[in-house]
């Protein structure tokens, strides 16, 4: 038993690093799946990352915490690895060789792409809201503002103060928008023509979760996941510029 | 040496970041606006001219690129710190306007992609 115990000893006092290993190795069993078992049809990122999620179910299941498997004392690294200095560092890295030539022949479209991409996902999100009986434009604004991504929600709730219910919500429905983005980003791009930069700035701009679009890329041509990213990171700002004031006022003006 | 890489990197996420959160305080808003994307037309600024410049060494470089082939690993740890039970246990209300949001978005891409012509030699 003490074996087992200075193990884990070990494990939590390193995390970040131990993280690399765990990390590591599903990505090996993932990669070696893709490979043996579908015959490359389904690349090993697109899996590794959905078995990320099935992890972050069990992790969530077994704490009810709220970061996943890093609620697990002994993984608590892959927080660290995966959190968000990280993943931004990493985002910023792969810049490293892109083109601002590329960007800039789409800037105009990506910047639509943005406000369309906004827009649209909390029209959507507001109206499934109101077929829910969330009828008043507090509560639609609050979760059209989860369906564009799970900070633009709370942050439009807690601005028009509606209950902690409908915030809960609103980062349900980002949620659920992110991690559908990952899985079907691969699934999909043939179909949209998701293979060169300035159609995956535009993807970028109309997805927005930037977790979402970075693991969607990821999955899909890593070369590819600048572009989308750029204009991306923008979309959190701007959602949350839009959301509780233009928009809001708005829907309200709408519903009266 | 590949701390100069890794030091240029994180410049540039510093003042990307510093960009953004500027900007977002001057809207008013408790979040930043774009601070990583800025970051990311920083560092190809950067890069381009310290190119030009001669004074991006291989090894350099390397500081830069490894990061840049951590990317993948890093997602699929973030995918291990996702509240998916939270997304799950949202209601049928909060699933549905997640799935709503990203079929509309799916079926923009292609036309509004159709507004700018496509590279076909933008690799390498």
């Amino acid at each position: 038993m003490e074996l087992i115990n200075i193990a884990q000893k070990i494990l939590i006092s390193n995390g970040l690093v131990m993280a690399f290993i765990f990390v590591g190795v599903v990505m090996w069993l993932c990669y070696k799946f893709s490979d043996i078992v579908l015959k490359g049809r389904i690349h090993g990122s697109a899996i590794a990352i959905a078995v990320g999620l099935a992890l972050a179910y069990i992790g969530g299941e077994i704490t009810g915490g709220k970061k996943g498997l890093a609620d697990v004392a002994m993984f608590g690294g892959v927080g660290v690895m995966g959190g968000s200095m990280l993943r931004d560092y990493a985002i910023i890295s792969t810049a490293f060789g892109a083109k601002l030539s590329e960007i800039k022949k789409a800037g105009l479209a990506g910047i639509l792409a943005l406000f369309i991409g906004i827009i649209l996902a909390y029209v959507v999100g507001a109206v499934v809201s109101y077929a829910f009986g969330y009828t008043s434009a507090e509560e639609m604004a609050t979760i059209g503002g989860g369906a564009a991504t799970f900070i633009v929600g709370p942050v439009t709730g807690a601005a028009l103060g509606v209950g902690s219910d409908i915030v809960a919500m609103s980062i349900a429905a980002g949620v659920v928008k992110s991690i559908l983005v990952m899985i079907v980003t691969p699934l999909v791009a043939p179909l949209v023509g998701l293979n060169n930069p300035q159609t995956a700035i535009v993807y970028g701009g109309l997805m927005g979760t930037t977790s979402g679009t970075a693991a969607g890329l990821a999955a899909t041509d890593p070369r590819l996941v600048p572009y989308g990213a750029v204009v991306a990171t923008f979309y959190t700002g701007f959602g949350c510029l839009l959301v509780p004031s233009v928009l809001y006022f708005a829907t309200k003006a709408i519903m009266g | 040496m590949a701390i100069y890489g890794v030091a240029l990197l994180s410049a540039c996420m510093f003042i990307g970041v510093w960009i953004g959160s500027t900007l977002g305080y001057a809207l008013g808003l408790p979040s930043d606006v774009g601070g990583v994307g800025f970051a990311m037309v920083v560092l190809m600024l950067a890069s381009e001219y310290a190119d030009k410049k001669g004074w991006m060494t291989d090894a350099a470089n390397s500081g830069i690129k490894f990061w840049s082939a951590m990317y993948i690993p890093i997602v699929v740890a973030m995918a291990m710190n996702q509240n998916v039970v939270a997304a799950i246990k949202g209601g049928p209300c909060a699933i549905l306007a997640g799935i709503g949001a990203v079929v509309v978005m799916f079926a923009l891409v292609r036309p509004l992609a159709a507004m700018v012509k496509p590279s076909e030699d933008w690799e390498g």
